[in-house]
């Protein structure tokens, strides 16, 4: 019916929506190399794209392991977020009790600077557990908020006709909220993402030369001491791409999820 | 005139119900009404009178404040799901859940399963004309098809009592003809009871057996019409002469019953 006519009219929009990030990219890159090379200005200050993309290749064992390091916590942490994220939400909907108890604890976690907190946790728990942990810490807040919104705010009708059909607890919350919650969840899910690798990086940056960490952080921390400027910059490109890449990999899930029935996913003619 | 064919028996009856909300609106006062096993009733009045908050007690998603509701007839529970089914004044579905799965869902909270209960959706989805939109999803139905799936769902239990609730107000008037027609027609088919809140005269007298005029604020039953033109009714019916008298009737009824109240 629709679709074809909204694909049409879609294709120079979506190619635009892609084309011109790149292009922008592409001049920035260009500006960088320009600003370098026509002021001479030396790699320990501000080294040129070409040698940060070369210093990418050179230096890829390192930098890939790093990479490996930072992402699978990341991914951790996320996980970890979204379990007790939607755990804590689902009860606190059981029970206003519990939400009463807890909440104000949840917000207090997430009102605190993790880089404030990243230095205790280091003191007590080793060292991967405590990047896991600040990874944890920072993500898991908008997973339960945005769950809580979803849970809360089902149709008023549809929660009438459970009650006439009899259903119990439990089958209000696995036929009616849990669906009807599914795209705040996801979208709690993709803030998530990001601040899952922003709780782990700032983790590796508090944990410094202290720890025997070999996350992507680390490695800016470390080639900051020795002034390896060349390879922060691949460090942080790795870093950018990896946050990228997070937030492709969810909003796909997203689409993915809703495409059906829900308004966010459905590509509505102008 | 024939005699009188006898009476059949009413399945259920409100005793002097009354309502009164938290915010201490008085929404039904003293009503009584009794409802008779096959008939069509239509509950008639204008917005707030209550007419909604009556049906909602008859389905027990709200408590009498006054009064009681009284189930007769069989043993069978009132509240076993099975007796009541409802349709709202929105077509209530869940989105994210294929027209199936929507008319399922009644009969998954039973603990049916999917497959065992297919053969009956599949019926209930072909009586009301869906057949072909089985696996389509609410979002690409029109409003007058995503009404069709809620009448699907409210049936697919086959529930002694109907109850809908203005569920024809937010369609266009052809899309409205068309709805009232296979809603006369699947009634007079399956032989369900029907209570019908509507504030529209013409539909109630094209529909009802029965006309019941409620006063607003307090609701109270003001004057009951009974409609004696033989089914089916048709366009032949909508046109007639003896149509405009009940609804000059009715509408008089509506009138009256609004003086006596509290004007709107």
């Amino acid at each position: 019916m629709k679709g074809p006519l909204a694909t049409r009219i879609a294709r120079p929009e979506a190619l635009l929506r892609v084309a011109l990030p790149i292009v922008m990219l592409a001049l920035g890159v260009f500006a960088w190399h320009l600003v370098v090379a026509i002021n001479g200005i030396p790699p320990y200050v501000l080294p040129g794209p070409a040698l940060v993309a070369r210093t990418l290749v050179t230096d890829w064992p390192v930098l890939s392991a790093s990479l490996l390091v930072t992402l699978l916590t990341t991914l951790q942490g996320l996980a970890l977020a979204a379990a007790g994220g939607i755990t804590l939400a689902v009860l606190f909907n059981q029970s206003r009790l519990v939400e009463y108890s807890l909440y104000p604890y949840a917000v207090i976690l997430q009102v605190t600077p993790v880089v404030a907190i990243a230095p205790l946790l280091l003191i007590y728990l080793p060292q991967q557990a405590a990047v896991l942990a600040c990874a944890w810490i920072v993500a898991f807040f908008p997973v339960l908020a945005n769950t809580t919104l979803g849970l809360n705010s089902v149709d008023h009708n549809l929660v009438d006709l459970f009650r006439l059909y009899g259903a119990s607890r439990w089958q209000a919350l696995r036929h009616l909220k849990l669906p009807a919650a599914l795209p705040h969840m996801l979208g709690g899910l993709r803030i998530a993402g990001g601040l899952a690798l922003i709780g782990a990086v700032v983790a590796e940056i508090a944990a410094g030369s202290a720890g025997a960490g070999s996350g992507l952080a680390y490695r800016i921390a470390e080639s900051g001491y020795r002034l390896e400027i060349p390879r922060m910059f691949a460090a942080l490109v790795l870093l950018a791409m990896t946050g990228i890449i997070i937030y492709f990999a969810m909003s796909l899930v997203s689409h993915l999820a809703l495409r059906h029935w829900h308004e966010s996913a459905i590509a509505r003619e102008p | 005139m024939q005699p009188d064919p006898p009476k059949p028996p009413p399945i259920l009856a409100l005793r002097g119900v009354g309502k009164t909300f938290a915010n201490s609106v008085v929404a039904l006062d003293r009503l009584d009404l009794e409802v008779r096993e096959g008939e069509f009733v239509s509950l008639l009045g204008p917005s707030g009178c209550g007419k909604s908050t009556a049906l909602r007690l008859i389905a027990s998603l709200s408590e009498p404040s006054r009064g009681k509701v009284v189930w007769s007839g069989d043993a069978r529970e009132p509240r076993n799901s099975h007796a009541i089914g409802f349709v709202f004044q929105e077509p209530t579905l869940m989105p994210w859940a294929t027209v199936f799965a929507n008319v399922f869902l009644p009969l998954r909270l039973e603990g049916i399963d999917a497959r065992g209960a297919a053969p009956r959706i599949a019926r209930v989805i072909e009586r009301v004309g869906l057949a072909d939109f089985a696996k389509t999803y609410p979002r690409e139905l029109s409003g007058g098809m995503r009404m069709r799936v809620s009448l699907a769902r409210a049936l697919v239990t086959d529930p002694r009592l109907l109850l809908m609730d203005e569920p024809f107000a937010a369609l266009d008037e052809i899309t409205r003809f068309r709805l009232n027609d296979d809603l006369l027609a699947l009634w007079q088919a399956l032989g369900k009871t029907v209570v019908f809140v509507t504030h529209s005269v013409f539909e109630s007298v094209y529909l009802s057996n029965r006309i019941v005029v409620m006063t607003p604020r307090p609701g109270r039953v003001f004057a009951e019409i009974a409609i004696d033109a033989p089914y089916p009714r048709d366009e032949t019916f909508r046109t007639s002469a003896e149509y405009a008298g009940y609804c000059r009737k009715t509408s008089q009824a509506l009138a009256a019953a609004m003086a006596h109240g509290v004007p709107a």
